[in-house]
């Protein structure tokens, strides 16, 4: 795969739905956004067909009543795309990209401890980054955390 | 034969920061591991958006103690990318300069960690005798000999003068001479070869499958390098090579670094060499417009990705971190399995692993704690004066004769 066009024109081919929605930002930069029951079939198409196959991280926002998720993939060209859903607070499960991308593991779980969102399909095991016994129900990046909220919560319980 | 579960760490001599490894062994193998990681988690990224442009720089500057300079870097990058500031050449170099001064001094350091790991303490203390030199060197630049702080939003802090290029190309010569020796010793003494060869395999499949990254990554033969494939700073003008090795355990991790010092003299003379004129620093606004940019980073451990989020306010809305340590801790169980427990301290230390970068610690006491005081920075200091006082050492009676 080419330049940074020739991978716009292909991802709008395969999924005309993000006609509008994804944009070359500058040299080697491309953002989109895609609705979340589109994105496990988007980072397929994009590892395997466009060899997107490396995984920087993930990046995981609260921008109000919606979590967002970037998952930053790159090419070996150094290109990145910047691929972005939405999943509301209400109900913010999306699903595990480990079937992609098996060094996924550490992101995922980052998001589920720092922001609260659920992954699906992520295997059980510790916390990462927080202690094992984090309070529940706190999740420090959300915006409207501090970290009074912990001890209140503890006053609470005593 | 029964498994044997072992926890090692967090706190344990073999690791120089804390992480927790569980290892089911079966005899002297290991026949499955998992990791634990978080120990030193500080909420660098929540803290980030609370403090203004200015204040974060600080901050990220000290996510590492080694690899300062890359993460103050790779986030101003991304800031200025926001800002559209345009930074002088001039100082384009200089960090580039400092950047490559940090690489040799992180894989000095390393050389010198992972010669002790296998006891082999000579070159340990070579290796670090000599990582003196880029240290006084970096000194001399910057002012610090770790946490440099010669970035500022637009440039940077400090310019270099004729008479500190003479001395940098002059401490260059030094190093490189000795690395070349490093180079020799990696090559052909045999107790070394024996005792890194195949020692924490990750093949090549395994490297591109976990997203390994760094001299780790390129050991496995994975041709991957962010400052040739997704250039920053001046990168595209200066030539060097991408070091790989085809080796897959800890020798070609070793060779990798130490052909990789050899590339970064070269790159630090042609960039003293073609130092563009000019001013070192642009003005740059207090806040940032509002907008978004990925940076990456070829730190020497590997790659470190920052995200910044700007609201147009002076405080970024969102910083995101992502040191290479945390890329390479996915590979990590895959190279402990199967060899032996002798080889965890070495196999571990070879993808050269940075605590603090990758976990970035909320402070709060333990939720069953009793215990309402935290302790605060005076009552510490107060408590480390009492601790050393009541065995009975004041340090106001000691007097210096500082030349």
């Amino acid at each position: 795969m080419g330049n940074e066009e020739t991978i716009k024109a292909a991802l709008l081919q395969k999924f005309p739905q993000l006609e509008g929605k994804c944009e070359i930002i500058r040299q080697r930069r491309i953002t989109l956004e895609v609705d979340r029951s589109r994105l496990i079939e988007l980072l397929n198409f994009s590892c395997s067909e466009l060899k997107f196959n490396i995984l920087c991280t993930i990046t995981g926002l609260d921008v109000g009543d919606d979590l967002q998720f970037i998952y930053h993939i790159a090419n070996k060209e150094g290109i990145v795309m910047n691929v972005k859903t939405n999943a509301p607070k209400t109900d913010p499960v999306i699903s595990t990209v480990l079937g992609i991308y098996n060094g996924a593991t550490f992101y995922e779980r980052e998001l589920e401890d720092l922001l609260g969102a659920k992954v699906e399909g992520l295997p059980e095991g510790r916390h990462y980054p927080l202690p094992d016994n984090w309070p529940k129900g706190q999740y420090p990046l959300r915006k409207d955390w501090k970290p009074e909220n912990i001890n209140q919560q503890n006053k609470k319980e005593e | 034969m029964g498994r044997i579960e072992i926890p090692l760490g967090p706190q344990h001599p073999a690791l120089k920061e804390p992480a927790n490894f569980r290892l089911y062994l079966e005899g002297e193998r290991i026949a499955a591991s998992n990791v634990a990681l978080g120990y030193n988690h500080r909420g660098v990224e929540k803290a980030c958006e609370q403090r203004t442009y200015i204040e974060d720089m600080y901050l990220i500057e000290r996510v590492c103690g080694i690899c300062s300079h890359s993460h103050s870097s790779c986030f101003i990058s991304a800031v200025e990318e926001i800002a559209k500031l345009e930074v002088p050449k001039r100082a384009k170099y200089i960090r580039m300069i400092i950047g490559e001064l940090e690489r040799i001094h992180s894989h000095l350091l390393w050389l010198g960690v992972a010669a002790h790991e296998i006891g082999f303490d000579t070159l340990f203390m070579y290796s670090w005798r000599d990582r003196e030199v880029v240290m006084d060197i970096l000194a001399m630049l910057s002012g610090n000999r770790v946490n440099y702080a010669i970035n500022k939003v637009g440039g940077v802090r400090r310019d270099i003068s004729e008479e500190q290029k003479e001395q940098v190309l002059k401490a260059v010569d030094i190093l490189e001479e000795r690395t070349r020796y490093y180079i020799d010793i990696v090559y052909s003494e045999t107790t070394l070869i024996g005792r890194l060869k195949d020692v924490g395999k990750l093949s090549y499949e395994d490297a591109v499958r976990f997203g390994a990254a760094g001299p780790v990554a390129r050991a496995s033969g994975v041709d991957r390098d962010t400052r040739r494939d997704d250039p920053y700073l001046a990168y595209d003008e200066i030539p060097f090579n991408v070091i790989t090795d085809d080796h897959c355990d800890v020798l070609g991790r070793t060779i990798v670094r130490a052909k990789e010092l050899m590339e970064s003299y070269k790159i630090i003379r042609f960039a003293l060499k073609n130092l563009p004129e000019g001013d070192i620093t642009t003005r740059s606004p207090r806040r940032i417009p509002a907008g978004e940019a990925l940076s990456r980073y070829e730190a020497p451990r590997g790659e470190d990705v920052h995200y910044v989020r700007a609201n147009g306010t002076d405080k970024p809305e969102r910083v995101k971190l992502r040191a290479p340590t945390l890329a390479n801790w996915a590979s990590i169980t895959n190279m402990l399995d199967g060899g032996y427990l002798a080889d965890v301290p070495i196999v571990v230390a070879a993808i050269d692993p940075c605590i603090s970068c990758t976990d970035r610690a909320i402070l709060i006491r333990y939720p069953d704690s009793r215990n309402e005081n935290l302790m605060d920075w005076n009552s510490l200091r107060k408590y480390s004066i009492d601790f050393y006082k009541n065995k009975g050492f004041n340090a106001k009676n000691i007097r210096m004769n500082i030349k």
